[in-house]
């Protein structure tokens, strides 16, 4: 599974309530996905297309252990994030859920708008223009579990099977 | 045979894992003593998950369920959410189901559920308070949660220790908030992650349960997996007073164990904190920012409105008032914490004040109860995180600091030094 998109950049510490506003927690998860990162970047929501790749510095997902965070990324689209360190709740609901999330030393380097196919099990996050960025490779059984679409759609098929 | 030294988290993980002991780094399964939800990340999003896998929770004697979040009800969409809560505990038979009762955080140790030694996890970022009980509690969401519930295990990594040694004890009007505070500006998160905070010294020796629930609440703010302290007969006064026993599980760690680092806190030297928006690691000394306007002052929350943080802000507000262009909003953490201090006077002395008294649960600092800020606005809060948007409009501005600074700043109408009001 690669992930080959357009990155949207941002900073250090995106946290859960910039990801996953709480005004919103009562009402369906698509309405609360409008208004992800809209705090700090309006038009994000419109702009995120299907595969697109968030980056960002460190803490990403810092504050509270809503899924939501994730799965508002999740539904504008977006097919990965790279961050220089992730908040360990947040890390775990992203895989949980199916979204690859990786730490990448250098995710603060990658200019916004850059086209980027990323591999997961390698570790590697190479930009158009050449530059290879290295980050921590997700294993692989890990990665059955993300590619399947997360922990549940796992169990099921491997129940199935 | 010996063993190497382990420090407290490793025994607990190890004892969870049925291992003799566990290394830092180290992934293990472990099977979990006590898994907690509440209203907004529990029972409304496993039981979907649960139904669609067909699956059964494991042990529900080893459930807990708080409504917390949407408590009381405010308009047809909470009150639903609530009224599938009650429904669930109820078909579940999850006996421990408090509704309405106060915070998670709060109403578990309330009920002595968190005894020294438990392995706990806990649908809520801020779990991590029950390590004030010598437990490792650690926060999860919803999908892991629906792994404990189904299996009763769960997989972890080990944490590397690093230890917060407060010296000597803490000055007159200075609390343990202020040493969070203080931290999260001081100590960089990324060391923390994947760490366990342990907070020992003096200082931490003489606090009290409320005051040391502080210190592991914020462990969360301070980028840790989880917050601990050993327990002692502080812990176990605490247990004895609700009326239960200290349990079987608990342990200590060897004092020879090795631990990633130690970072030492100069207690005494420490003057009250506040954390400007919208981050609580913004902290700097209160007297960096005397004179900054506020327009609401809010005690509540896990981390702020337990009774001692009640009295705290007492010791301000006696004989004062609130300034005539300032709200504070009072939320105290539990109804039983509403009682006690209706009980001893506190109520009385905050409400004479003009303090507004709301319902006990999340309410304004998760950006759901009353209380909530428009464009502009600035408040100071008792709560532990100030994230734009959090308590509202993401035009308003939230400062963090502890009960003492809170109340002083709703006295003057702007952030000032409490240490000035406590003769």
């Amino acid at each position: 599974m690669k992930i080959d998109g357009t990155t949207h950049a941002f900073g250090d510490r995106i946290d859960t309530d910039l990801l996953s506003p709480g005004a919103y927690m009562k009402g369906p998860i698509e309405e609360m996905a409008k208004h992800c990162l809209e705090a700090i970047d309006p038009e994000f929501p419109a702009r995120s297309q299907l595969g697109d790749i968030v980056t960002a510095g460190f803490e990403f997902g810092t504050g509270s252990s809503r899924e939501q965070a994730a799965s508002c990324l999740l539904l504008n689209g977006i097919g990965c994030v790279l961050a220089r360190s992730f908040a360990r709740i947040f890390y775990r609901n992203a895989l949980n859920l199916g979204l690859p999330v990786l730490v990448c030393p250098t995710a603060h380097e990658i200019p916004a708008g850059t086209r980027l196919v990323v591999d997961p099990l390698a570790g590697t996050a190479t930009e158009a223009g050449g530059r290879v960025h290295s980050c921590e490779p997700i294993p692989e059984r890990l990665m059955q579990m993300v590619a399947a679409g997360g922990l549940i759609p796992f169990l099921e098929q491997t129940r199935t099977q | 045979m010996t063993h190497p030294p382990q420090t407290l988290t490793q025994k607990i993980l190890a004892r969870a894992a049925g291992r003799d002991t566990v290394r830092p780094g180290e992934i293990v399964t472990v099977s979990v003593d006590l898994a907690m939800m509440h209203d907004s990340g529990g029972p409304r999003r496993v039981k979907p998950m649960l139904e669609r896998l067909g699956a059964q929770v494991w042990d529900p004697e080893k459930v807990v369920v708080v409504s917390d979040h949407f408590v009381p009800a405010v308009d047809v969409d909470s009150a639903q959410i609530l009224d599938l809560t009650r429904k669930w505990a109820r078909e579940t038979q999850v006996r421990r189901f408090f509704d309405m009762k106060g915070i998670c955080h709060v109403v578990l140790p309330e009920n002595g559920l968190i005894q020294p030694g438990m392995m706990a996890v806990g649908g809520d970022s801020h779990s991590c308070t029950g390590g004030a009980w010598g437990a490792v509690m650690v926060g999860v969401g919803a999908t892991d949660m629906l792994g404990v519930l189904v299996t009763g295990e769960i997989w972890l990594r080990v944490p590397s220790t690093v230890r917060f040694t407060c010296q000597g004890s803490l000055p007159p009007g200075v609390s343990a908030k202020d040493i969070m505070l203080h931290l999260c500006a001081t100590v960089d998160p990324v060391s923390m992650n994947y760490r366990v905070a342990e907070y020992a010294g003096p200082a931490v020796e003489a606090m009290e349960m409320s005051e040391r629930m502080t210190l592991c609440n914020m462990s969360a703010e301070l980028g840790a997996k989880t917050g601990i302290i050993a327990p002692d007969a502080t812990t176990h006064d605490w247990l004895a007073q609700v009326g239960a026993g200290v349990g079987d599980l608990e342990v200590l760690g060897d004092p020879e164990a090795e631990i990633e680092r130690e970072v030492v806190i100069d207690t005494p030297a420490l003057a009250p904190q506040v954390a400007a928006p919208h981050s609580p690691a913004n902290t700097h000394a209160v007297t960096d920012s005397l004179g900054t306007r506020v327009t609401q002052a809010y005690i509540g929350a896990c981390t702020g409105a337990k009774l001692n943080d009640l009295h705290m802000a007492a010791k301000v507000l006696k004989g004062r008032r609130v300034a005539d262009d300032v709200r504070l909003l009072l939320a105290p953490a539990s109804t039983k914490i509403t009682a006690e201090a209706a009980r001893d006077g506190t109520l009385e002395i905050l409400t004479e004040a003009g303090a507004i008294l709301l319902p006990s649960g999340c309410g304004a600092c998760a950006g759901m109860g009353a209380g909530i800020l428009a464009d502009g606005e600035v408040c100071i809060a008792s709560t532990s995180r100030n994230f734009q948007g959090r308590m509202g409009s993401s035009k308003a501005e939230v400062w963090l600091a502890s009960p003492y600074t809170v109340a002083a700043a709703a006295v003057t109408g702007a952030i000032a030094d409490p240490r000035e009001m406590l003769a």
